[in-house]
């Protein structure tokens, strides 16, 4: 039985108590680790995002103790609420996996693949999911759909191509700034993010677009090119603005600030929007007050050759002896560096 | 001669206007409703005759009603679908054209048991004629005092209007067409909620299709169980099949649920048999979206039992040797047709019409269109076959709204049960541009297993 | 993006923007953005297609942001964003209207007028496309033409040639 006033949920095997109304997906993100079903348009700060994608697809075998029917289709995590005594399966289904596997590829089909020149590499959620669930090669053996490069105000490009339509920056529009210049127009396959006439996005708050872009879609023009992301270190830092809450993510160069984001969490997601000031003009240290390097994932490729959280295996941590050559073998290469 | 409720006065001249209307009886089932029943009352008679949805899902209709949430102090709404875009479908625009009285009215009555004060009529944008006539029609009701303020000295008020569509087969889908109606794209709602719940501006609704519509008005005027005796098993009632393709008689058809296929196919009083003297390759029996049949599983099922006109038999052998009763839009191939060159036609119009929220159908469709084109072009590969079937799957259940299920759904029939087609297409490249596959087997006996 | 070649300037007349408020008196308080596809059809049939400022000013008088009309006058086939010929020829091209000749029809249009699909006759006066189906499956082939939407059933190479002539008659004569 679950606590008073929650609902029991298992998912993969492992149950929590949720409050009622919580998606399953929030519920498999307080558990944690491999079993939360990736989201490529679902962010839990945009009212009425997700369901879009169709990447967080999972099984309810159990709908509840009361009707403990499976769901006759797959459901999208991110928008179905837990009833009590739900059992959900995730990466313990292979119909799961294959639908989701079977997602990524449409995404895939008509994306342009061109990651060596894109600015999103190495933060980009779609690389992460092809890397995990895609094939290694297309089936697909058509022209792919293409579509200019264009600038939406001075600071922001938007690069069509690599769009997946999460509805993400529609959202921030809508919700964030008073006033949305850009949408989805056209449908279908023809779909595409636009302004439809030209107009440059001009919002104080609209420099969130770039934050919330799970891919290269939209991205930062004055970080164009700069550099790959994994060449640069995170520092959180604040400053006192009078517009946002002042947080943010520098990355680094060097003694270079190449571009300001806000911080995002594991499932990239921004702690704080942050305003167009912070993100576009402050790109000075002295502006802002230091805090830590930004805690990233191990696994991410950002970490490469950077802060090294010491993590010993676990057959390591079983062996005292080697457990402590092992260090003394780690300092001595952070020695040579 | 079978019985018809719906089209019984069809051929009466003047029957589109309110005066011969009435005077066959039009608008006995609002009296009947307003001054002697109660709303309930309403609602329990369209469930004791067992409608079900006459739109393509086929979800009893009076139990739709019984989920409509009735929270106090919030307004509740009747939408009509009227947006009839499936391939195959036109018994709408029929209905509409011939006696839009019977919709005006079933609106009255279905607004008035759904305690809906304020009703839409969605009706596609391109039947802009039909829309004219049920405005018309409406306009009548109202100067004969059905419709306004204090319907009939009963105390309930009622206003219907007519909203059109701006051409998209997507807002067939009820969420779809109620974000149409609310002046947005055709985006299909994830659910839940479900309409019942929140619907139209955020309140409860209920989404029916005109004849389901229309068809309480019978159902009122002679009572649920009697209604219910037509038909066969939860099949009650009649139903409009739309008759088209390579048939003598193409048309609007009222039939009694039960019909053997072959009688509707052959008989003078319906089809009258297929067009010139050819022989029948392939049905479809509800509309593009259900599984096209191959013409022996069409007539008669799997077990060798007469396949009848009723969702069940229609249904029968699931989706590996049935298909659905759908919309009821009926198309018959001769065998001079060819099915992989239908299959990307029907392809087409799903990539054409699909919204492009969710990738599965947005990409899926595309693809499958371009590699059905391949096939009928003469540039097709035997692995082509397979990854068909591959991207149907990867479509079929995985979307947001059914429209994705209705494009996987006729390519996934057509490659079981037309396989050898495909195939001659693949390795008969320059043969296939210049003539027609054939009849093959598909219309002989069964062979059944002993 | 939308390249604007061309952007026709409108001034909605008082007879038409009295149709507007007719219609936007059917929706609730607060919910006249419903209103929109109805006054797209109004201002189509009015002009002939939807212009820049044509849509910038339905968004003006209904309150709501330009992009909002962009979003839906796009995902709609009905709404024509570039100037079209005076009459469109609809041609339904899917399924069971293909089982009976549609294809042929289309072919015969297109070598009548002589103009491909989508695109506008020289003197202005006809364009043709392709449409999916418009629910008259069993009067097939047809062809509709807008505003009104009138509906021509059972169309041969015959009635079609007889159709356009009597569109240009009815055209000079006016």
């Amino acid at each position: 039985m679950a606590e008073e006033g929650k609902f029991k949920v298992t998912i993969d095997g492992i149950s929590i108590d949720v409050a009622p109304g919580t998606t399953i997906l929030n519920a498999a993100r307080q558990i944690g680790g491999d079993i939360v079903p990736p989201a490529m348009c679902y962010y839990s700060k945009l009212e009425g995002s997700g369901g879009k994608c169709r990447t967080c697809l999972v099984k309810v075998s159990k709908g509840s103790e009361k009707d403990p029917r499976p769901m006759p289709k797959l459901v999208a995590s991110c928008r179905t609420t837990v009833m009590d005594g739900m059992e959900v399966q995730n990466i313990t289904s292979p119909d799961v996996i294959e639908a989701r596997k079977g997602v990524v590829e449409m995404l895939l089909i008509n994306h342009p693949l061109d990651c060596p020149i894109c600015d999103q590499a190495g933060e980009c959620k779609l690389q992460d999911l092809g890397y995990e669930h895609g094939a290694e090669q297309t089936r697909y053996e058509f022209e792919r759909r293409t579509f200019e490069r264009i600038d939406i105000g001075d600071k922001i490009q938007l690069h069509m191509n690599r769009c997946i339509l999460c509805y993400r920056c529609v959202y921030v529009a809508n919700q964030l700034t008073g006033r949305r210049e850009h949408g989805v127009i056209y449908r279908g396959d023809h779909a595409e993010i636009s302004t439809f006439i030209e107009r440059a996005l001009d919002n104080e708050f609209i420099g969130n677009v770039i934050d919330v872009c799970p891919v290269g879609a939209l991205t930062d023009k004055t970080f164009r090119f700069k550099n790959r992301v994994w060449f640069t270190k995170p520092v959180d830092a604040h400053r006192d603005c009078p517009t946002c809450s002042g947080k943010v993510t520098l990355w680094y160069k060097g003694e270079e600030v190449l571009r300001v984001t806000g911080r995002k969490d594991e499932y990239n997601e921004v702690e704080d929007f942050i305003c167009n000031t912070c993100r576009f003009e402050k790109k000075h240290t002295a502006d802002w007050t230091l805090e830590q390097p930004t805690d990233v994932d191990k696994d991410s490729v950002i970490t490469a050759n950077h802060y090294t959280v010491f993590n010993p295996p676990p057959v390591i941590k079983k062996n005292p002896a080697l457990q402590a050559a092992n260090e003394e073998q780690l300092s001595r290469t952070e020695r040579l560096k | 001669m079978a019985r018809k409720l719906l089209l019984n006065h069809v051929d009466v001249p003047g029957i589109n206007g309110f005066d011969v209307y009435r005077q066959y009886g039009g608008y006995r089932a609002v009296e009947k409703a307003l001054r002697t029943m109660s709303p309930d009352d309403v609602v329990e008679e369209v469930k004791k005759s067992g409608l079900r949805g006459r739109g393509g899902a086929g979800f009893p209709t009076g139990m739709k009603w019984g989920f409509l949430a009735k929270p106090e102090g919030v307004p509740r709404y009747l939408v009509c679908n009227g947006d009839e875009s499936e391939p195959g479908t036109f018994k709408d625009r029929y209905l509409m054209t011939k006696i839009p009285h019977a919709l005006v009215e079933g609106m009255i009555v279905s607004s008035y048991a759904l305690g809906a004060n304020t009703s839409y009529i969605y009706i596609r944008g391109e039947m802009m004629p039909q829309i004219r006539i049920v405005e018309r029609a409406i306009a009548e009701a109202k100067a004969a005092g059905f419709l306004g303020k204090n319907i009939l000295g009963t105390g309930y008020d009622l206003e219907i209007y007519v909203q059109p569509g701006g051409g998209a087969y997507i807002c067939g889908e009820e969420t779809a067409l109620l974000e149409s109606l609310e002046g947005k794209r055709g985006n299909p709602r994830i659910k839940p909620p479900f309409p019942a719940v929140a619907g139209l501006y955020g309140c409860p609704t209920v989404v029916n299709n005109v004849e389901s519509i229309a068809a309480t008005v019978p159902i009122i005027n002679e009572g649920g169980e009697e209604y219910a005796k037509i038909g066969i098993e939860r099949s009650t009632g009649t139903k409009l099949i739309s008759a088209s393709g390579n048939i003598v008689r193409p048309g609007v058809y009222e039939i009694e649920l039960g019909l053997p296929v072959e009688e509707f196919i052959y008989s003078d009083e319906y089809c009258g048999g297929i067009a010139n003297g050819k022989r029948l390759k392939a049905v479809v029996a509800g509309g593009s979206s259900v599984p096209i049949l191959p013409a022996n599983l069409a007539l008669k099922t799997a077990k060798g039992d007469a396949r009848l006109m009723t969702y069940e038999s229609l249904a029968d052998g699931g989706f590996v040797t049935g298909t659905a009763m759908g919309s009821g839009g009926f198309i018959a191939f001769d065998e001079d047709q060819c099915i992989v060159r239908n299959t990307l036609n029907f392809t087409r119009f799903y990539h054409h019409e699909s919204c492009g929220q969710c990738s599965p159908c947005r990409e899926g469709t595309g693809w499958m269109e371009k590699v059905l084109h391949k096939i009928e072009y003469g540039h097709g590969d035997l692995s082509d076959i397979d990854l068909l079937w591959d991207i149907q799957r990867k479509i079929d259940g995985n979307t947001i709204c059914p429209l994705g299920d209705a494009s996987a759904w006729p390519v996934a029939s057509a490659i079981r049960h037309f396989r050898d087609e495909f195939e001659w297409h693949i390795f008969h490249p320059e043969e296939a541009q210049t003539r027609n596959y054939g009849l093959a087997h598909y219309a002989d006996p069964l062979i059944m297993a002993e | 993006m939308l390249k604007v070649q061309e952007n026709m300037i409108v001034e909605f007349s008082a007879p038409l923007l009295e149709r507007f408020a007719e219609v936007v008196a059917r929706y609730p308080e607060g919910r006249h953005k419903s209103a929109l596809l109805p006054i797209l059809h109004l201002v189509q049939a009015e002009y002939g297609w939807l212009s820049v400022d044509a849509m910038d000013k339905v968004a003006a008088y209904l309150g709501i942001q330009p992009i909002e009309v962009y979003e839906v006058a796009t995902f709609y086939t009905m709404f024509f964003l570039q100037p079209k010929g005076k009459y469109v020829l609809e041609v339904c091209r899917t399924g069971p209207c293909c089982l009976v000749g549609a294809e042929r029809i289309m072919k015969h249009i297109e070598t009548r007028l002589g103009v491909k699909e989508g695109e506008v006759t020289a003197d202005g006066m006809f364009s043709w496309r392709g449409v999916e189906c418009i629910a008259a499956c069993g009067f097939g082939p047809v062809l509709q033409i807008g505003p009104e939407y009138t509906f021509y059933e059972n169309l041969t190479e015959n009635s079609v040639d007889k159709l356009i002539e009597e569109l240009r008659h009815k055209a000079e004569t006016n």
